[in-house]
């Protein structure tokens, strides 16, 4: 995790001889494509990538390619190895047995047929993470054999900034951190803005619990975003960014400072960006563990080294923002998107997804469902798709409850929703949010008033404490959730705890204390009836919270 | 303004205060470097001791009491030192609805140790993540820096009890 790390093997010129496995003699006729991802890896992914390299080396397969890659996706059944000549997909692959999966690369012909492959992959259309799971994230080539830096080329070298701006707003990319702003819009406020050096970020700070679409595709294509934050850099006139990301990731980190050194070693970062005028200089900043650095203010207080506290906006950062100066801060998956519609055109992103939400968003399916994982689908797809048709149901054939979207600051979203198309606004109109991505699946299983508490107990902990709607609020409102869990609540508590979240809603400076009460309002809108019978009839339907009963008068 | 000042001096001859001195170098001894700097002292030592904070506050001009506040505001620096071994246990969503609670319940039951704390012995240190981002291994834990997934309460509190 430190810039002082010995460089590893991917550092040298031989790419893919990752750590003794022989590449392919010539043109390959078979590959292995094996996930090394944060939960492949944690199942011994790295494992598996060097017993095949060794066993195809033994076996004398010197047509054969074993090559490292990010997320294929479906992380429930890692470490995964995928041979995308005939698109077969290995689960739980074992180091300590790789008979047929050896088998299969030494006879499998690239011309044979093709297995189908099932709804969790053919439903999705992969934009922002089209090269996750095909590329080598640590191997520019690689990067740059998938036509890797061509839209950066292609706006360098054909375009004025402006018409990249209008790209950008003819696309109607909308920001994929969770609110939605338009992005072409922004990137024209930070141009007219007035004053110099301009600055770009990018917000890798994911912070909602369940949400790691983020980690994923910086992991798994690192040199996507670079691109995608130096498009920005030349359409608002900025010459450097910073990309903020979370301590908790130490692989994405790693990843995205060698993508950085390698994209300045090749010419593609750094003064005169592909022999043009164009200057950009990325550097990373690495977060600490606090949830409010997402909130933009608080990002670049942080970036600036001081605590991360927000400030009241206006002035927004794209007219006053890092060191007083105009600054765009998009969101990792935001910048991912941008090579593509360059590439494209905004025409061709704004022919996919719904009326008002253009293009695709990556899910991260997690919770009570089968194939936990990455998914990314066109805006408007149902949530019966994504959680049946994709996620494979729940867990043990229970019962659907809620979908949890949003994180802190979003809303459980019950079955009568479930064949809503998801986009910003439909989310909107049952009382959650989009935010970064992340989707909780809930059974019968899970508590809806503990799961309140559980957010509002998050929020308590990451309120930065300066204004106070929100640092008294949230520990109020988790007090009264308590009480609720616990069986001493009275139905004035209810409409105390009501009220109360009204006020911390509409009074808190940023927007973690405006959606800390998202939560309450969501579930006592669809569940009322688990917090009554809390507290009136002193029960947890789903058996979480212990209610101790009531003493019987002797 | 620009007052002429000693150069500060590392707290010992430990050579470890090279990487911070580098890291603080090369973000030009500027204030905002400070929590660059504070993720290298922590990243040598384990832990943030007062001597650190000093010798940053120095180097950086940035004053005593804000160097503090900082690195008491984000979760991720220590100023207590850690354990041998230490143990995060994710609570973030996924991993609180597939049972995280019950892992530290295991573990308090077992060791009498909370989150935040490390045992007599100095042998364990217990921590809690917000999210690891690893949802679909949920519940997830990680063991000196090896991520665990389906962590399964009563055997793994065994396994931290053989550390």
């Amino acid at each position: 995790m430190t810039d002082l790390a010995a460089p590893g093997p991917a550092d040298r010129p031989e790419r893919r001889r990752v750590a003794g496995v022989t590449p392919a003699d010539g043109p390959a006729r078979v590959s292995a494509y094996v996930c090394e991802a944060v939960s492949c890896l944690s199942a011994q992914s790295h494992e598996v990538l060097t017993g095949l390299g060794a066993e195809v080396a033994q076996r004398g397969l010197t047509d054969v390619e074993i090559k490292r890659v990010g997320c294929l996706g479906l992380c429930a059944a890692g470490p995964l190895v995928r041979i995308p000549e005939t698109g077969q997909l290995f689960r739980h692959v074992s180091p300590d047995d790789l008979g047929a999966l050896v088998e299969t690369l030494a006879t499998a012909r690239p011309d044979g047929q093709h297995e189908a492959e099932e709804p969790f992959f053919s439903r999705q259309m992969r934009i922002a993470t089209e090269n996750s799971g095909v590329v080598d994230p640590e191997s520019l080539d690689d990067y740059l054999a998938m036509g890797g830096y061509e839209a950066l080329r292609k706006a360098l070298t054909t375009m004025q900034p402006n018409e990249v701006r209008g790209e950008m707003k003819a696309s109607g990319l909308r920001g994929r951190g969770g609110a939605g702003y338009p992005t072409g819009l922004k990137w024209s406020t930070v141009a007219k803005s007035i004053g110099s050096p301009k600055y770009v970020i990018c917000n890798a700070d994911e912070g909602d619990p369940g949400a790691f679409m983020d980690r994923s595709v910086l992991e798994s294509d690192p040199h996507r975003v670079i691109e995608g934050m130096a498009i920005a850099a030349y359409a608002i006139g900025a010459a450097s960014g910073y990309v903020y990301c979370r301590a908790e990731y130490p692989l994405a980190v790693t990843r995205l400072k060698k993508a950085i050194r390698d994209a300045t070693r090749g010419g593609y970062l750094g003064a005169s960006v592909m022999e043009t005028e164009f200057s950009f200089e990325v550097d990373v900043r690495l977060g600490a563990g606090a949830f409010v650095c997402g909130e933009e203010t608080a990002l670049i207080a942080s970036i600036e080294g001081g605590r991360g506290t927000p400030t009241p906006r206006p002035p927004y950062p794209a007219v006053s923002g890092l060191w007083d100066r105009p600054t765009l801060i998009n969101n990792v998956e935001t910048y991912a998107n941008v090579a593509p519609i360059i590439r494209n055109g905004g025409e061709w992103f704004a022919g996919i997804g719904s009326a008002t939400s253009n293009g695709t968003k990556v899910f991260a399916l997690a919770g009570r469902v089968v194939n936990t994982g990455l998914v990314e689908v066109p805006m408007g797809t149902t949530l019966r798709e994504i959680v049946f048709d994709m996620g494979g149901g729940i867990v043990d054939g229970r019962e659907f409850k809620a979908v949890q979207t949003g994180g802190p600051a979003g809303g459980c979203i019950p079955a009568q929703f479930l064949d809503m198309p998801v986009d910003f606004e439909s989310l909107m109109g049952v009382g959650s949010f989009m935010g970064s991505g992340g989707m909780i699946v809930m059974d019968d299983t899970s508590c809806m008033v503990n799961v309140a508490k559980y957010f509002m107990d998050f929020c308590r902990e990451e309120s930065c404490g300066k204004c106070v709607p929100c640092r008294v609020g949230t520990t109020q409102l988790y007090i009264l959730l308590d009480r609720i869990t616990t069986g001493a609540a009275t139905m004035e508590d209810l409409a105390q705890m009501e009220r109360l979240a009204g006020m911390v809603q509409r009074t808190s400076l940023c927007g973690l204390g405006q959606g800390a009460p998202n939560p309450i309002f969501s579930t006592l809108r669809y569940f009322r009836d688990e917090y009554l019978a809390h507290i009136v009839d002193r029960t947890c339907p789903a058996g979480v919270c212990t209610i101790e009963p009531l003493p019987v008068p002797a | 303004m620009a007052v002429a000042r000693a150069k500060p001096t590392a707290p010992s001859d430990d050579k470890r205060w090279k990487i911070v001195e580098t890291r603080m170098r090369r973000l030009g001894n500027r204030p905002d470097a400070l929590i660059e700097a504070l993720h290298s002292a922590q990243e040598a030592f384990g832990y943030i001791d007062d001597g650190a904070l000093r010798y940053v506050s120095e180097t950086l001009s940035v004053p005593p009491s804000t160097v503090f506040g900082v690195a008491t505001f984000y979760h991720h620096f220590t100023l207590k030192p850690q354990g041998e071994h230490t143990c995060v246990v994710c609570t973030g969503t996924a991993c609180h609805i597939n049972g995280a609670g019950e892992i530290l319940t295991a573990i308090k039951a077992a060791m009498a140790l909370k989150p935040r704390e490390t045992t007599p012995d100095g042998k364990l240190s217990l921590l809690t993540a917000r999210c690891l981002g690893v949802c679909s291994l949920a519940p997830a834990a990680i063991v000196d820096g090896v991520v665990e997934g389906r962590v399964v309460a009563d055997e793994f509190v065994t396994r931290l009890e053989m550390l």
